[in-house]
């Protein structure tokens, strides 16, 4: 059975593709600061406490988010 | 009819140099104000233009041709944003200007600055600037940055792709700025071009563009659009509008969210292509290694907050240790400023009004000026370097306890100088109800205003000793009312959430700048320019209430001060000397004076805290701003002192002042660590009331404040007094 994962769930250093969103309101700011479905993401650094992260989007720059919010972008 | 002066504005996304780029064109050419209607903070400036060597030829037009062209323009500085759809308050008022052309602030020209090392992203906004068919500028910034990620852009190209002037810069080190201006001027120079569409909303839905366009009498396909998804906040339009907008929407079966998401996404596919023509990618492109080894250390779960710590101690450090010194400078210039204008002016009602109370008031902003720049230089200094985002990072989920946002951290750090420009500093909090605690219990953490306050009570009941070895006890205490303003405002914060309903979600997401080393005339200008409105803002109320309480306390109803001079000099004996004569006089009319009738008024209600009307003058005139206290306090005592005494400090007066009811010091412990409470929790400032009336828009915020404050403030000190007396 293939579960669907997102970033939220990656490891620190791993890679990802953005395939797609399941939160409306917060694709349209995620895309407009450049998380697009076919974007490779990374995840660079997780916060004291676990919480918020930080993924490296595309190569170029760095994204910091809550987990909840991580948890919305679904990578293959 | 338009001023002759060019407007030009500066759009970008945040953290592309904008505000560098805005400094380096106008320098010190620079004035801070609010967008006509809003209370968004507005940043122009005057920026000067290059002769042209080819002038484009001048229409053939009397009237026009004999004047000059302009040889300076208006740069406005927008809020940064990421598209032209606004995410918070700030960044609604960016389309209010660009899609409205009679308002006072709209432009000829815009300036669309992009960081060449996320080009990608930053050409979303300028295809949607360029769309709206602005005359554009595109500055390509941070190459250098570019470069260390093995990106190399190429601006020929990439002007030939999108079909605009590209001009190569360097915010930080001023290159390429005379080809901007050169460029800029050029473009605002010619007006009415067609527009290409990067993207015509016409493609896809060409009815509900043609209706729009039509109605509302507009050229453009994409501002059309914009009407219909954005009328909510565009405030040139009016509620019959807005209702005929939205009939529109459902009409065509508009979905705003789908249009949006779609747009971006055909806007990135178009752009990647032409990206890909412009940029070649040498080997591996990651950020820049420093900013990855220095995010290992200050994103630590332990290395993380000691750095966080030893940051916080070199602001304190600066701001109470540092500071003095300048600061006792101010202090001394101006007291021998009072003596000279005494000593020179003939005696009378001028030189003690011009002394007394306008010098003395004066004297009581400027001391003020050391803080408040280092602090404001150090806040820009973290803000410039990149870090605070970290900060936000490593803060948001303990912030988030409290019903607070890691973006919350701004204004409360920057409360400890002052809560105005603290609390303006909450627009970029785009949640409207963390932003509505952060503004409610900014106040709380102690300003820069209650330092004076604190220095003198502390310096009067804590001894100057070291305990522990190394510790200052008279600095532990401070630092313990610093906390005590902390815990106060997390608390409050706490409380506030479980009471006021949460609307709507959330939000954290944040994009991480890379380190950069600041530039210090950056950084000069941003403290000259806090400073400076703070000074003027704060200034004239407090030079204001300094003139006041001079009156009142100077002035009483009827013949009250004759009767009281009379009275004291019956009641001396007659072997005093002159100078004790002249003191039972001055201080049996302060008691006759407005101000001591004022004093006296209020006397019940405070007396359950230790205080006497003296007291009650400086709580009531500091209500005003707590500044006022410690002015207050020596108008109070050297009216009430006589003229050998001038030379003491105001300390050395409170303790020789007696209590009336026991006899004994009037200052002690109990009522010392008292007041001291009460000023770490009062919200003693109109300036703040004022800012947040402005920015919550109504008077209900800043009177549930102020009611809050004032009965944590009563209380802690109540139960101060009545457990250490």
């Amino acid at each position: 059975m293939i579960i669907a994962r997102n970033v939220a769930d990656l490891k620190k250093g791993e890679k990802a593709i953005i395939k797609s969103f399941n939160d409306r309101d917060m694709s349209l700011k995620l895309l407009e600061m450049g998380c697009l479905p076919g974007c490779e993401v990374r995840l660079d650094a997780i916060a004291p406490f676990g919480d918020p992260i930080c993924v490296r989007v595309g190569g170029c720059y760095c994204l910091s988010l809550r987990r909840n919010e991580a948890a919305s972008i679904m990578v293959e | 009819m338009k001023s002759s002066l060019y407007k030009i504005a500066l759009i970008g996304n945040p953290n592309s140099g904008k505000s560098t780029l805005f400094n380096q064109l106008t320098g010190l050419r620079q004035k801070t104000g609010n967008f006509p209607g809003v209370t968004v903070e507005k940043k122009s400036g005057v920026m000067r233009f290059t002769p042209l060597l080819n002038p484009v030829p001048a229409v053939v037009d009397a009237a026009v041709s004999e004047k000059e062209p302009p040889t300076e323009a208006t740069l406005i500085d927008l809020p940064g944003i990421y598209s032209i759809y606004p995410k918070s308050r700030d960044e609604q008022v960016v389309m209010d200007i660009l899609a409205n052309p009679a308002h006072p602030d709209f432009p000829e020209a815009v300036i669309v600055v992009a960081d060449a090392s996320n080009l990608q992203r930053n050409l979303l906004l300028y295809t949607e600037i360029a769309d709206l068919g602005l005359p554009t500028v595109l500055a390509l910034n941070m190459l250098d940055v570019a470069e260390s990620m093995n990106l190399r852009v190429n601006a020929v190209q990439l002007a030939m792709q999108l079909q605009v002037p590209v001009v190569r810069i360097n915010a930080r080190t001023g290159e390429g700025m005379d080809l901007l201006r050169e460029a800029v001027q050029r473009q605002a120079d010619r007006s009415g071009q067609t527009v290409t569409y990067f993207l015509d909303p016409a493609e896809t839905h060409p009815d509900l563009v043609e209706e729009v366009k039509q109605t509302y009498q507009l050229d453009n396909n994409y501002l059309a659009i914009q009407y219909v998804c954005q009328h909510d906040a565009f405030t040139f339009l009016d509620q019959k509008e807005r209702v005929h907008l939205d009939g529109l929407m459902e009409k065509y079966v508009f979905d705003k969210t789908d249009f949006l998401a779609n747009e971006t996404i055909t806007r990135y596919e178009r752009l990647r292509p032409l990206v890909q023509k412009s940029v070649t990618v040498q080997g591996e492109s990651d950020e820049p290694a420093w900013t990855r080894r220095l995010d290992k250390i200050l994103l630590h779960p332990v290395w993380g907050y000691v750095a966080f710590l030893l940051v916080l101690l070199v602001i304190f450090q600066a701001v109470f240790a540092w500071a003095q010194y300048p600061m006792d400078w101010i202090d001394m210039a101006t007291a021998q400023a009072i003596e000279w204008t005494k000593q020179t002016l003939p005696e009378g009602v001028i030189n003690d009004l011009l002394t007394d109370g306008l010098m003395a008031g004066i004297g009581g902003v400027i001391i003020f000026i050391p803080q408040i720049a280092f602090l404001f230089g150090l806040v820009g200094l973290l803000e410039e370097s990149g870090y605070m985002a970290r900060v936000m990072v490593i803060m948001d989920k303990l912030m988030r306890k409290f019903g607070l946002n890691g973006r919350s951290v701004v204004p409360l750090i920057s409360g400890v100088a002052c809560a105005v420009p603290a609390i303006m500093t909450t627009r970029s909090i785009s949640n409207r109800y963390e932003r509505l605690l952060t503004i409610l219990v900014t106040p709380l953490m102690s300003c820069s205003a209650r330092l004076p306050i604190y220095t003198i009570l502390i310096a009067l009941v804590v001894p100057d000793e070291t305990v522990l070895g190394i510790l200052n006890l008279q600095g532990l205490v401070l630092l313990g009312l610093y906390l005590l303003g902390l815990l106060g405002a997390l608390g409050s914060a706490w409380l506030f959430s479980q009471f006021i309903p949460r609307r709507e979600p959330s939000y954290f997401i944040l994009e991480m700048p890379t380190y950069k080393l600041p530039r210090w005339s950056h950084l000069g200008i941003m403290m000259y320019d806090s400073t400076k409105s703070f000074v003027l803002e704060a200034g004239k109320i407090i030079v204001a209430i300094s003139i006041v309480l001079w009156v009142l306390a100077s002035y009483g109803p009827g013949d009250s001060m004759e009767t009281a001079r009379s009275r004291a000099l019956t009641e001396i004996p007659a072997t005093a000397t002159e100078n004790e004569k002249e003191a039972a006089i001055s201080s049996a009319q302060l008691e006759s004076s407005y101000a001591g009738h004022f004093g006296q008024f209020i006397e019940p209600a405070i007396r359950p805290l230790g205080y006497d009307w003296k007291i009650g003058i400086a709580l009531i005139t500091s209500f005003a701003a707590r500044e006022v206290f410690v002015g207050t306090m020596s108008t109070i005592y050297s009216i009430g002192s006589d003229a050998s005494e001038d030379a003491l400090t105001i300390r050395k007066r409170l303790q020789k002042e007696r209590n009336p009811y026991t006899g004994g010091p009037m200052y002690t412990t109990a009522v010392s660590f008292s007041l001291l409470m009460f000023y770490v929790f009062a919200m003693m400032c109109m300036s703040t009331m004022a800012t947040v009336y402005r920015e919550t828009h109504g008077w209900k915020w800043p009177m549930i404040q102020l009611v809050y404050t004032m009965v944590l403030a009563y209380v802690s000190a109540w139960a101060t007094y009545t457990i250490l007396s």
